[in-house]
């Protein structure tokens, strides 16, 4: 299941959603707004969408972590708006037959969500500066 | 053909606008369609050349052809290469 949200993300109702009898792994990535940037101090964020591709990358996130590991059920869910230090981003949670197996499946998942999923999201600095993160493809 | 160029992040906030009208001849590619961007919106040239261009949802490659009445959006790089 993929959704894009602009409500606060229940992870405790995620993980609990991935539960399955047949799945002795259960594994959750939480990407919370972090307060430091090398020296720079972050007050909030705020996260903006191409929703239509978003939604179909996800979905096509979810398809390829499914045909390579043998998941129960799997959640990817990313806020969008505007975000205060320390609140959830994104989650994934995965749940499969085995530990190693919901590791790597949330792993992949979280990794390929970061790279090809149209979301940016726009620092807003301490000293009331604000910046889009758009990094070089180098770094 | 008239094509309707959605604007994401930076790139919407360089141009001042969520949409950019571009006319191009009706065999255009994606290249002509950056060239025009990048000409006809001289602001958006730099982040653009570090841009995708995604074609009805889809990362697109600059010899992709342009179908008529397709949805074109802009997207800067994200900010997922980081651990």
């Amino acid at each position: 299941m993929i959704r894009l949200t602009r409500d606060t993300i229940d992870y405790h109702a995620l993980v609990d959603r991935v539960r399955c009898n047949h799945c002795g792994g259960v594994c959750a990535f939480l990407g919370t707004v972090r307060d430091l940037t090398d020296d720079k101090v972050t007050l909030a964020l705020d996260y903006e969408a191409y929703p239509a591709m978003a939604e179909k990358k996800m979905a096509e996130i979810e398809a390829e972590t499914r045909a390579r590991w043998p998941v129960g059920e799997m959640v990817l869910e990313h806020r969008l708006g505007h975000l205060q230090v320390g609140e959830v981003s994104v989650a994934v949670a995965v749940s499969c037959p085995h530990r190693a197996q919901a590791f790597e499946a949330c792993r992949h998942a979280i990794d390929r969500l970061k790279e090809l999923v149209p979301i940016w999201k726009k620092e807003n600095w301490s000293d009331g500066s604000n910046e889009w993160v758009h990094p070089d493809k180098q770094d | 053909m008239r094509l309707h160029v959605q604007l994401f992040a930076r790139a919407r906030e360089l141009a001042a606008t969520a949409t950019v009208v571009i006319d191009l001849p009706d065999a255009a590619c994606v290249s002509d369609l950056r060239h025009a961007l990048s000409t006809q919106h001289p602001q958006l040239a730099p982040l653009l050349q570090r841009s995708a261009l995604a074609v009805n949802g889809e990362f697109a490659d600059d010899t992709d052809s342009l179908p008529a009445n397709a949805e074109i959006a802009l997207l800067p790089p994200v900010s997922g290469g980081g651990e």
